[in-house]
């Protein structure tokens, strides 16, 4: 460890990797990251390879390299689009993600500033109790929450997604949007106060432009959770037409006893897409709201 | 949730006002309508559900008939139910292995990404896929990959002469708790390894030099400098990874739905089981409300575990 080479510490060193010889590294860094990267994608690259598989090559490891594919066929990808009810499936979970979202954005906001500036009495104690009801597992609640559903008589609607969706979403929103707005210097709004302008102008025009970032952040992830969503989509919707892609894919995709595997992983790729290409634009929001939520 | 806006009608000001208008302008009247929409979302469709769940676990209602108060029946009857004390022994066999593996490997990963790579932000971007693509898709990739006959898996195997014949991974039931906490532990190590990660960073280097320079070992410097500072992020993290796993139910429900012979089968899945294909509401409820204390076991542990931390080391609160 110490067999030293450069014996000049520099002051924008990273530490002490300077320290690390080469074939060190690549035993101790470069080999272990790429066991991880290998084993953590290659699903997705099966999955791939999978959708665009012809038919014969699919189960048939001997004559054809299992790892590749020879002349790709877009025939799963056709039939998942064209002869099932998969497009329905994605405009479903489309449409209630948005929903969900802004409905648990626009509550969310209202909540953390509440919480966080106006200081009502019981604000800790709130956003206490915001943070337990984050931790309440949907796994808990899907009993109720059908029955109440049924009560209501809004089962086997969208309608029953979007409504109950925000139970997850605002807890995890309110949270990250009040480690936001703390960060806010409280000069900001004391001056815009002196200025005469009203608690709503504060918000409006001095808390929430500055608190774009986070808006951003808990909006990307609030969309992912609720696309990610399966046990209440899977409890609370029964007909097709309704179904969201992690439930329609499983549940109208997979029937007798053969599986249409490319098809299948055809319609696993398609669901995954959407969130994919969001997160790879927001990588750094999606991050820090991860890392934020789990930090303060 | 706050009864106090109530002092906001205290008259404290001289000039007569409409009612409503100083109840907005005052903080706690304001402060209650800020909390409005959010309050009677979590109320209406979390705080009532939790307590009409609890209730329903005293029932015997079903789909589509109303249930009456049988006290703690359903209670008594789950603890004479093989299934039940199955499912409880395998979550909890499920939960420790998943975390302890994923705490493990997610630490590995999170000091290996914290060293000065190239492409690092591009390393960092590709590893947390599996955690952002929905956990059914994914699971639905494993499913695949451990199919009991075309399993790519058992293929590469008996290539390299490891194995004679395709492993029936999801046949077997102690292969396939092994198969059911690998595809948990591969969309788990993510999470951590990045929140990890984060804490990594806020490590000050200067303390790792000084060591160095005082003569400390690398295995020195991880546990007397990484690891201390590290621990109240690891135990936030790993509170929250022990309740996602505890309360799995999409995993084990594409792979198995609780087979072989319920040697999968979570409390999340055979609560799904009993209620909703089943139709006994109450019993359902009832395992469902089973969770409920080691949840709070595991929210206890972490809060004061940390709570310590803080404290050590001259924070607030």
């Amino acid at each position: 460890m110490t067999s030293s080479s450069d014996p000049v510490l520099r002051d924008d060193s990273e530490g002490m990797e300077q320290f690390n010889t080469l074939p060190r590294r690549i035993l101790v860094v470069y080999l272990p990251l790429t066991v991880f990267v290998f084993v953590l994608l290659f699903p997705f690259y099966w999955m791939a390879i999978t959708a665009v598989k012809p038919n014969n090559q699919l189960t048939n490891y001997d004559e054809y390299s299992p790892f590749w594919v020879i002349g790709p066929t877009l025939e799963h990808i056709r039939y998942l689009l064209f002869e099932t009810s998969y497009p329905g499936w994605l405009w479903n979970t489309l449409l209630v993600s948005v929903a969900s979202t802004i409905i648990s954005l626009a509550c969310s906001v209202f909540a953390a500033y509440a919480i966080e500036r106006i200081r009502f009495t019981g604000a800790r104690v709130t956003g206490l109790m915001i943070f337990l009801a984050y931790l309440v597992p949907p796994s808990i609640l899907f009993i109720p929450l059908a029955f109440i559903v049924f009560q209501v008589g809004i089962f086997d609607s969208r309608l029953a997604l979007i409504l109950t969706y925000p139970t997850f979403l605002i807890p995890f929103c309110t949270w990250l949007l009040m480690g936001y707005f703390r960060s806010i210097p409280f000069e900001l709004e004391e001056s815009a106060l002196v200025d005469g302008a009203t608690r709503w102008q504060i918000l409006t025009k001095v808390v929430l432009p500055l608190a774009v970032p986070g808006l951003i952040s808990a909006g990307i992830f609030a969309f992912t959770l609720s696309w990610n969503e399966f046990i209440y989509a899977l409890t609370f919707i029964s007909s097709s037409e309704n179904k969201t892609v992690p439930v329609g894919v499983l549940t109208e995709l997979v029937r007798g006893d053969i599986y249409e595997w490319g098809a299948l992983m055809a319609g696993a790729l398609f669901g995954s897409l959407p969130v994919v290409i969001l997160y790879s634009f927001f990588v750094d929001y999606y991050v820090s709201s991860m890392t934020g939520a789990v930090k303060e | 949730m706050t009864p106090t806006e109530m002092r906001a009608a205290a008259p404290d000001r001289p000039r007569a006002r409409p009612l409503l208008r100083r109840f907005v302008e005052s903080r706690n009247g304001l402060g209650f309508l800020f909390m409005l929409p959010a309050a009677v979302f979590l109320i209406c469709f979390l705080t009532y559900p939790l307590g009409l769940g609890v209730w329903l676990g005293f029932t015997d209602t079903t789909i589509g008939r109303p249930g009456v108060f049988v006290g703690l029946e359903n209670y008594a009857w789950l603890f004479d139910d093989p299934v039940f004390l199955l499912a409880v022994f395998n979550t909890v066999l499920y939960t420790t292995v998943a975390s302890v593996l994923k705490f493990a490997l997610g630490l590995w990963l999170a000091l290996i990404l914290n060293e000065r790579l190239p492409f690092k932000t591009f390393f960092r971007a590709i590893v947390l896929l599996p955690w952002v693509v929905p956990t059914v898709l994914s699971a639905l990739a494993f499913w695949w990959i451990y199919d009991s006959q075309f399993s790519i898996i058992s293929h590469v195997l008996m290539n390299w002469g490891w194995i004679d014949a395709p492993i029936n991974f999801l046949g077997d039931p102690g292969a396939a708790r092994a198969s059911v906490i690998a595809a948990n532990v591969w969309r788990g190590i993510p999470f951590v390894a990045i929140s990890l990660l984060a804490g990594l960073q806020t490590i000050p280097q200067s303390l790792n030099e000084a060591a160095v320079l005082d003569g400390a070992t690398a295995w020195q410097r991880f546990t007397k400098i990484t690891l201390p500072l590290l621990t109240p992020i690891i135990a936030v993290v790993m509170t929250f990874s022990v309740l996602f796993t505890f309360t799995d139910f999409q995993l084990i429900y594409v792979l198995t739905r609780g087979g072989p012979v319920n040697a999968t089968h979570l409390m999340a899945t055979l609560s799904f089981q009993r209620a909703i294909p089943g139709g006994q509401l109450g019993e359902g409820a009832a395992i469902a409300v089973a969770m409920i204390p080691f949840l709070l076991a595991a929210i206890l542990f972490s809060f004061f575990g940390l709570q310590r931390r803080k404290w050590q080391q001259g924070g607030q609160d």
